[in-house]
């Protein structure tokens, strides 16, 4: 009974297990940089930058249609303006971030549904929005391996000068200056990370494969390593018992992968000891005496 | 002695405001200078522009060789993240930035030294716990561990003693003088006139331009005086920005 509920899906059938590959390898590289990405507060410049890509992509369909390579760059060269173009407006203008991502999201959102549309079919649109995890081929699995590797291998790198740099900004410009440079190479691990998240997930969801564990693990410990181990294990089990369920029900498997990591984030909500409503709210207040 | 800073005739602005006007000062190497004057006299603007170099002012800061290099600033209200999951060493473990870098490790040299760091500041016992759960007083201990390790030659400290009750007061004033001992340049910001009388060598008095610099005893005798004469309890050059501005 446990064995055909649990394992069988995979044990049976190829693309169930080329889908939790894909996805294992998808949430080890992206759930730290969600933690980050959460702990620096962005996670509404992450939202904007995951939408950012999807006009990229829709650029590269146009010209080449449906090429893994190119709707790769697309994706990237979208969430790179984004990324850029949300910073810089929030530097130059009168307009608050909040504003100027919601602009941007928008903005990019309503471009690439006019451009796919304009050029493919519906099933292309929802492809693009929602992911196709369960149609991962080869070269597709390949590219979100060098992905997580790269995360993986530059999170480690960079993992001490992003803490430092997201505790205390203004003493690391004094003791290095290049807080530009580790906030431009996290930025850059976050769109990285946002086109594998598209690839299996979607535009629509590709963040919830970065934030919704980060959020979750983030209640349960006061300590960072501990936060960015539970936060990968979270968005593994998130997976696969998403991969399961929508297996079973008949459901998409995008959003059932997101709707199961956003049950543990219910979870850690209610029961976590370090902040969740029933814990004693250690992280409510710093800066009480 | 030699000196470690100098600005001549520096003149620093917010927009169109003055903050600072045609200062010629002095500091020199191992000194301990107590930087006073009334809010908005231009102290924070003044520690600011030693950090950050004279980028946009009128005027010059010139440093002493490689004393800008070895540089730990405490701001009045640092921006610090202090809901940020990371433990009390952690943060005082960025004090060894300049020597380390981004990725050696600390060895067994750094880790005594900071729990040397930590010891002097009474905090050896908290060397564990995240930093959301120190109280403000802590908090500013543990910034002052920092501090310690990164061995700077120059140390500028806006209003340290501010937010801290009267012991840590007390024990971060006694880690000043220390500093002061191993012949580091200290200029601390602050507006406790009685702090500057009990513990500082020298003085610098600033309300936009320098009203007083030397030892402490003569410029706290000039600041007297001039309240008597002024009938204002601390503010002698009553002046309003904008008026000083147009004229």
């Amino acid at each position: 009974m446990l064995v055909e509920v649990f394992l069988a899906p995979f044990m049976e059938f190829a693309f169930m297990r080329r889908a939790l590959l894909g996805y294992l390898l998808l949430a080890a590289g992206a759930a730290p940089v969600g933690v980050f990405l959460l702990l620096r507060r962005m996670t509404l410049a992450g939202e904007a930058v995951a939408h950012g890509i999807l006009p990229g992509i829709a650029v590269a369909f146009v010209i080449s249609g449906l090429s893994l390579f190119s709707l790769t760059l697309g994706g990237l060269a979208g969430g790179l303006v984004v990324a850029l173009s949300a910073t810089w407006m929030a530097r130059r203008t009168l307009l608050r971030e909040d504003a100027t991502l919601a602009t941007l999201y928008l903005l990019a959102v309503a471009l690439g549904v006019l451009l796919i549309s304009s050029h493919g079919r519906n099933v292309d649109l929802l492809h693009f929005l929602f992911g196709g995890i369960l149609g991962l081929d080869d070269p597709t699995l390949q590219l979100l391996a060098a992905i997580a590797a790269v995360s993986i291998v530059a999170m480690t790198f960079l993992i001490r000068p992003l803490t430092f740099e997201s505790v205390d900004p203004a003493f690391m410009r004094v003791v290095s200056g290049r807080g530009g440079l580790i906030h431009g190479g996290f930025m850059a691990l976050v769109v990285l990370n946002l086109v594998a998240g598209f690839h299996a997930l979607g535009t629509l969801l590709a963040l919830g494969v970065m934030v919704l564990p980060a959020a979750a693990a983030r209640l349960w410990s006061q300590r960072l390593s501990v936060i960015v181990a539970l936060a990968v294990l979270g968005a593994w089990f998130g997976g696969f018992s998403g991969l399961l369920l929508s297996f079973h029900l008949d459901v998409p498997s995008g959003p059932s992968i997101v709707a199961a990591i956003g049950f543990l984030f219910v979870i850690s909500l209610t029961f976590a000891p370090a902040g969740g409503l029933f814990g004693q709210g250690l992280a409510r207040s710093p800066t009480a005496p | 002695m030699s000196c470690a800073i100098a600005c001549q005739r520096l003149t620093l602005r917010y927009g169109r405001h003055v903050a600072v006007e045609a200062l010629d000062a002095e500091f020199e190497a191992g000194s301990l200078t107590a930087l006073v004057g009334p809010n908005g006299a231009g102290k924070s603007t003044l520690l600011e522009a030693i950090v950050s170099g004279t980028g946009t002012a009128e005027g010059r800061i010139e440093c002493r060789d490689g004393e800008r290099r070895s540089l730990a600033y405490l701001p009045q209200q640092p921006q610090i993240d202090r809901g940020f999951p990371i433990s009390v060493q952690g943060l005082v473990a960025m004090g060894f930035w300049a020597r380390l870098g981004a990725w050696q490790r600390l060895k067994r040299a750094e880790h005594n030294e900071m729990r040397r760091a930590l010891e002097a500041v009474g905090l050896r016992s908290h060397a564990t716990r995240p930093i959301a759960s120190l109280s403000g007083g802590e908090f500013q201990r543990a910034l002052f561990a920092r501090i310690i390790v990164q061995q700077a030659r120059l140390i500028l400290l806006d209003e340290p003693f501010a937010a801290v009750d009267e012991e840590t007061s007390r024990a971060l004033q006694d880690i000043i003088l220390r500093w002061h001992g191993e012949q580091r340049t200290v200029i601390v910001a602050l507006h406790d006139l009685e702090i500057v009388r009990a513990r500082f060598p020298g003085a610098l008095w600033l309300d936009r331009i320098k009203l007083a610099h030397g030892r402490a005893e003569d410029v706290l005798r000039e600041i007297e005086r001039a309240r008597s004469a002024s009938g204002f309890p601390s503010r002698v050059h009553a002046h309003h920005d904008h008026e000083v501005a147009s004229c």
